[in-house]
């Protein structure tokens, strides 16, 4: 029954986006106030279905009801609750439900929170939002339907994948569903502008902080899944550019690139058009990432079901979605009225420059990620390209921008002088140059473009807060003074300073674990020692263990370093029962300095076990500076004069500009 | 700076880099394209030694071999018509078995052989690579449904 109501749910869901999408259309065109006053009421009821179809999905899952094919296919009585609900998304018809509940949860909160928006623009947005709602909820109720039952249900489900059980995972696709999704709120703004004809500092205001939303969640998402990667799949990478990957990092660049393009647009009304272009094209990267990862053209575990039909839905969407828009844009671009010219070394610059290598860099993963798939569609044989293909051609493109991005954050506005800035840099530039020849005396030489490499993470990082320093005149003015500066700060600003050394943390990170990563195979009986990287890993032998729905063995090794006991890990094996499928569970002992990570193998017949010992550096810098990222995000979020909905006070807006200037 | 100038300085910086991209792009492709073979492309096709491939089949029984080093694998790849001894060095992904569909990443050497640097996991004890289920449907010895995949 609770099936059929889901059911039910869903359909009228589609019926409220369908006339959302309609009527505050003809209510804007028209000046009607009640038709796009329509708008907000079906976007609250569109949602308020989706959200009773979830939750009786969700139900289904949590009562274990087999006689429905999804729960039988992916679920299992004995799965723990978490996995029972994570296991909601954890399949091909209720990660689309997912998707959709996101869509709604999006449109309706622009209802909800855009309430001092120009009444037409809003009902435009509202019924573009609607619009894909409609193709996506079509989808759902056509090729993907989750309420399927089953005639003959049998007598327990099939579980979902071992390797989606797992706390990392099971928040790993929301996060990155709501980045994904949440760029339609950009996209949909920017669609219902090219339709008004207008677009000015305002709108670019109202932008901006559904963007920050959804570069927030699309950054943790991605991080949660490289963390995921790193370990759970137990061969110690945290990034593999598998498409999958790439997929979602596409969107991550040009969504970066719009935050800071959107920035331009505000403060000197300019880039417009460009900053239109990049919000359709964001989005269109995110539906390109659901139409691969979703209709199998890849195969991973991403790819919970390869079915023809579904493949041809997505891409007619796809279709329609991005060329009408790109279609209108053609059309309809010409005629925004083009802001003011700039000169090339002056904040609007840096920034635009910022987004010509972002771009550039997108483009270099598109083709990687696209181009085996060309070739198979023009029978060019199956090709695949892999990280060293990246290497020469995407992080050629980003060394300028991660060395360019700290000046560029000096640059005043209109007109900047150059000299002047790099002066201010100076400290930054010599404390980089010193931890370049620290780095090159502890590595010993060692590989000299990760060594340049930690130089620039580390020019980045020391000038973005220099940069901190200056603006709250650290040093240079009384403490107490300083610290009321840091106080009056804007939260963008900091957002900025946190965003920007986040990265450059995340990059040292990157590149130390990529560059002295070192790794060791053993086949090891109990009691021997494994000395990797200077640290002694005895092997204590292995024990059975059994957990809910998995059994599995557990090896015990005690670490420590010149005999002083660091730590004991335990790796496991495990046999998942319902599905025969065995995982690997990775130890790891993470210090601020590095991880010590081991993995347990196969016996070897002989009382010996095969154990895999990886020493990661400062492999958790890479999180945490995503963190930190996420972090600067929020605080910019929470900018009052960002804040969705907050009414401008205009005094108090000018003088909080005096300040910063 | 005119108005004109400027807009012709953005350009000319676009256009900079999207050259270099590209550039960057080609010349990587050269060397970074990895193309899959089966193991009868492998015997009939000249391939250069050393050059980096995939190979994938079937995991043919019987052949799978442990060294006394307890590390080094040899086992061959079948896709039916032909085979190629494969030999690699770690730990296999959880999913290895004989009888079980593969792909390996790495290159021939002089005899023929191939070296194999990764083998790739699976994800999912049903999964079938399409690749290896292309070379398979090639040789005549596809022996499920006409979909292949059972993913689920």
């Amino acid at each position: 029954m609770i099936a059929e109501l889901g059911q039910f749910a869903l359909i009228m869901a589609l019926l409220a986006a369908i006339s959302q999408s309609i009527l505050p259309l003809i209510g804007a065109e028209r000046l009607d106030s009640r038709l796009m006053a329509f708008g907000s009421h079906a976007s609250l009821v569109q949602l308020l279905f989706v959200i009773l179809a979830f939750g009786c999905l969700t139900q289904a899952y949590i009562v274990s009801d087999f006689t429905l094919l999804n729960v039988a296919e992916n679920s299992h009585s004995t799965k723990p609750l978490l996995y029972k609900i994570s296991g909601v998304w954890g399949n091909h018809e209720g990660s689309m439900l997912l998707w959709v509940l996101i869509l709604a949860l999006f449109g309706a909160a622009v209802a909800a929170f855009g309430r001092n928006l120009p009444v037409t623009l809003k009902a435009r947005v509202l019924a573009i939002q609607a619009m894909i709602g409609v193709g996506f909820l079509t989808f759902l109720i056509f090729t993907s339907n989750p309420f399927t039952r089953l005639l003959v249900p049998p007598e327990n489900g099939q579980d979902l994948n071992p390797l989606l059980q797992d706390p990392g995972l099971a928040f790993h696709p929301p996060m990155l569903y709501v980045g994904y999704v949440g760029f339609s709120v950009a996209f949909s703004f920017a669609i219902a502008a090219l339709i008004e004809g207008k677009v000015d500092a305002a709108w670019a205001r109202w932008v901006r902080p559904w963007t920050l939303t959804a570069w927030i969640f699309l950054t943790g998402g991605i991080a949660l899944g490289s963390w995921w990667a790193y370990y759970e799949l137990g061969w110690g990478g945290w990034w593999f550019w598998d498409p999958v990957e790439n997929v979602s990092f596409m969107p991550w660049l040009m969504g970066t690139a719009l935050l800071h393009s959107a920035v331009v647009v505000e403060k000197r009304n300019s880039l417009k058009v460009w900053t239109i272009l990049l919000a359709i094209l964001t989005f269109s990267l995110s539906l390109i990432g659901t139409f691969i990862v979703r209709s199998g053209l890849l195969t991973s575990v991403h790819a919970f079901a390869v079915n023809p039909e579904r493949g041809i839905f997505i891409l007619i969407l796809l279709a329609i979605a991005i060329g009408g828009s790109l279609t209108l844009f053609a059309l309809k671009a010409p005629a925004l009225k083009s802001g003011g010219m700039f000169s090339p070394i002056s904040r609007e610059g840096g920034l635009l420059l910022n987004n010509l290598l972002l771009s550039t860099a997108c483009a270099t993963v598109f083709l990687g990620t696209l181009y085996p798939l060309f070739m198979e569609a023009l029978g060019g044989g199956r090709v695949s390209i892999g990280p060293p293909f990246y290497n020469k051609t995407f992080i050629p493109v980003m060394v300028p921008l991660f060395f360019l991005v700290c000046i560029g954050a000096y640059l005043p506005w209109k007109r900047a002088d150059l000299v002047g800035v790099l002066k201010r840099l100076k400290y930054a530039g010599l404390a980089a140059l010193l931890a370049l020849l620290i780095a090159w005396y502890i590595s010993d030489g060692g590989p000299l473009l990760a060594i340049l490499g930690l130089g620039m993470a580390t020019w980045m990082l020391l000038g973005t807060l220099s940069e901190w320093a200056d603006r709250i005149k650290l040093f240079r003015a009384p403490l107490a003074k300083s610290w009321q500066r840091a106080k009056n700060l804007p939260g963008s600003s900091w957002g900025m300073t946190l965003a920007h050394g986040g990265l450059a943390i995340a990059i040292i990170g990157m590149i130390s674990t990529t560059a002295w990563k070192v790794e060791d195979v053993a086949v090891l009986k109990p009691g021997e020692t494994l000395s990797v990287a200077g640290t002694d890993y005895r092997f204590d032998g292995v024990k059975e263990i059994t957990g809910p729905n998995y059994s599995a063995v557990e090896g015990t090794f005690n670490v420590s370093q010149d005999g002083v006991y660091m730590a004991t890990l335990k790796p496991e094996k495990r046999l998942y029962t319902v599905k025969r499928m065995p995982t690997t569970e990775a130890a790891i002992y993470s210090t601020f300095v590095g991880d010590y990570y081991a993995v347990i193998g196969d016996p070897d017949g002989k009382g010996g076990w095969t154990v895999r010992i990886y020493r990661e550096p400062l492999v958790t810098w890479i999180w945490f500076g995503c963190t930190l990222m996420v972090f600067g995000g929020l605080v910019s979020l929470a900018d009052r004069r960002l804040r969705v909905g907050a009414p401008a006070d205009k005094r108090k807006k000018k003088k909080v500009r005096e300040a910063e200037a | 700076m005119t108005r004109k100038s400027r807009r012709m300085y953005i350009i000319v910086v676009a256009f900079v880099l999207l050259a270099s991209a590209t550039a960057l792009v080609l010349t990587a492709f050269e060397d970074n394209l990895v193309y899959f073979y089966s193991p009868t492309d492998l015997k009939t096709k000249q391939v250069t030694v050393g050059r980096s491939l995939r190979l994938g089949g079937l995991v043919e029984e019987g052949t799978f071999v442990k060294l006394d080093d307890g590390l080094s694998i040899r086992f061959s790849i079948t896709d039916g018509a032909e085979s190629v001894p494969v030999s690699y060095k770690g730990i296999l992904p959880d999913l290895f078995r004989e009888g079980q569909g593969v792909i390996t990443e790495g290159s021939l050497n002089e005899k023929g052989d191939f070296i194999a640097h990764e083998v790739l996991a699976k994800h999912d004890e049903n999964y079938m690579p399409a690749e290896v289920i292309d070379a398979l449907k090639a040789s005549g010895e596809w022996r499920g449904d006409e979909e292949g995949q059972t993913t689920k």
